[in-house]
């Protein structure tokens, strides 16, 4: 059992080497096909990165009339708060609006200086509120327009923002899902052509399979230094593939992080190193030994 | 092939002749249970070959060597290792392969071709290889099809006095051919095919189609 073991390995390194130009061909179409993979993994992060970023920027306010006492707001907030659309609610009173404003206007005198003559704070106590999802501002923004609260509040900003948000909202959703789907297709694509490649390096030991069963040799006796062919051009492609992300990586990534929410796509791929040789190893490992066995199969039946 | 009725004794050395398509590698692949017969039945060594199941087909194959007119050695393997390769096949240790190939490779008179690849050597070296890849179970039977087909005359007798041998050392061949000179030359056994049936089987033939 062990010697034959040790044999199927041997027979696979060794076949694997003899047929170099083919082993090459074969390696260099699982790396494209890890590289592809690597870049919508990345392509994937960074978009979900760039809609996270997006939506937090979405909010509306909650204005108070001037008459509404703190008491009041915080009880409106708590209330708020018991929604489950509701991701969190910031409360901005009278005096913190008028700080912000002073620091929003330092640069223009005569607004400050109006605000100065006026004897009362005119701004109003405000709460900012953060949906869970975008498409929940709507039934937010019902859920204030109710009786209850018609004497406290002033205006809510939603009607004014209403087509903004629905239309980020659109975009975020859009993306998400025309994005899964490109990535799916693709990742299809480059699958079946590593399939076909290794299809094809089987297709001419067709009749070496043909003589190693008249020999007497059994289906695994067969089957298992392809088997481990296959496997060998996954571990390969997985290390030149690394190799080749690592310096692409290092001079991609000062380029591109100005306009990204990412700080550093480098430090990301440094980080995450080992999980992304693990990963890459097992896509390249399971393609390979997957179509491997699948094309032996073929030759193999009687 | 119909209504082919014949015994083989051991260690007989007997030639199945006959015009290409009468049946002669059909017989053979029957006996090697590459295909199954529709009807009747085979029996090698006292058991019916029919009633194999797939698993067991691997071990009956061992028992008997083949060679082939187009050699079928493997391309990517030396001559050694195609040996060697039969062997570790049949699950044979490392001791035994490195002590048997050798004396396989002497007795084939191919010791100094042993880590040539078959696209380094002649037809006739070749065909020597596949022989002693037929030898290495030390098999009861052994069957060649056509084995002098793609051969000049020079290398064509080589392989016969092999052949010949082999038998004598006692084992049982079994050669295809529709080479006249070899077979008259040969003075055994000849069961002559024509259209898939058996048309003349005398000891001591002669090739008469």
């Amino acid at each position: 059992m062990f010697t034959s073991f040790k044999r199927i390995i041997k027979w696979g390194l060794t076949n694997f080497w003899r047929n170099g130009w083919l082993s090459t061909a074969t390696v260099s179409i699982m790396v494209l096909t890890l590289l592809v993979i690597t870049v919508l993994l990345m392509l994937n992060v960074v978009a979900n990165a760039v809609l996270a970023n997006l939506q937090s920027k979405i909010d509306i306010s909650v204005y108070f009339k001037l008459e509404t006492s703190e008491e009041e707001v915080l009880k409106v907030k708590s209330q708020l708060e018991k929604l489950q659309e509701v991701e969190a609610i910031t409360y901005v009173s009278q005096n913190e609006a008028l700080i912000n404003f002073k620091e929003k206007h330092k640069d223009n005198p005569v607004l400050l200086q109006s605000l100065e003559e006026l004897e009362f704070n005119p701004l109003e106590a405000s709460l900012n509120i953060k949906a869970r999802q975008t498409n929940q501002y709507a039934s937010i923004n019902q859920f204030l327009e109710s009786v209850y609260y018609k004497d406290l509040i002033d205006k809510v900003n939603y009607q004014q923002n209403k087509e903004v948000i629905e239309k980020l909202g659109k975009i975020i959703t859009d993306v998400k899902t025309g994005g899964l789907g490109l990535t799916l297709l693709l990742a299809l694509i480059v699958f079946l052509v590593t399939f076909n490649a290794i299809r094809l390096a089987i297709y001419s030991s067709r009749e070496e399979i043909n003589v190693m069963k008249l020999v007497g040799a059994s289906k695994w006796f067969i089957r298992g230094p392809f088997f481990v062919e296959g496997i060998l051009y996954g571990l390969i492609g997985t290390i030149i593939t690394i190799i080749i992300l690592y310096p692409i990586f290092y001079f991609v990534s000062p380029r591109v992080s100005g306009f990204l929410p990412i700080a550093d796509i480098f430090s990301y791929f440094k980080a995450n190193l080992f999980s992304f040789f693990f990963l890459l190893l097992v896509i390249g490992i399971c393609l390979g030994g997957f179509s491997t066995m699948v094309a032996v199969r073929k030759y193999l039946k009687e | 092939m119909e209504k082919v009725t014949f015994n083989i004794n051991p260690k007989e050395f007997v030639s199945i002749v006959g015009r290409s398509g009468a049946g002669k590698t059909t017989l053979l692949r029957l006996l090697l249970r590459e295909e199954e017969p529709s009807e009747g039945d085979i029996l090698v060594d006292g058991k019916n070959i029919k009633t194999l199941k797939h698993k067991e087909i691997p071990a009956y194959r061992r028992k008997i060597g083949v060679i082939f007119q187009d050699f079928k050695l493997l391309p990517n393997k030396t001559a050694y290792e195609n040996i060697a390769f039969a062997m570790e096949a049949g699950g044979r240790s490392e001791e035994e392969i490195t002590e048997d190939v050798p004396q396989i490779l002497s007795l084939v008179e191919l010791v100094d071709k042993a880590d040539n690849f078959p696209c380094q050597l002649s037809g006739g070296e070749k065909q020597r290889v596949a022989i002693g890849r037929a030898l290495v179970h030390k098999p009861d039977i052994l069957m060649a099809d056509e084995p002098t087909g793609n051969l000049d005359p020079l290398h064509t007798w080589d392989i016969i006095r092999l052949l010949c041998r082999i038998n004598e050392l006692g084992t049982t061949v079994i050669l295809a051919t529709h080479d006249r000179e070899i077979i008259n030359a040969l003075g055994r056994r000849v069961v002559s095919l024509d259209r898939g049936r058996v048309i003349r089987d005398e000891e001591n033939g002669r090739y008469i189609v």
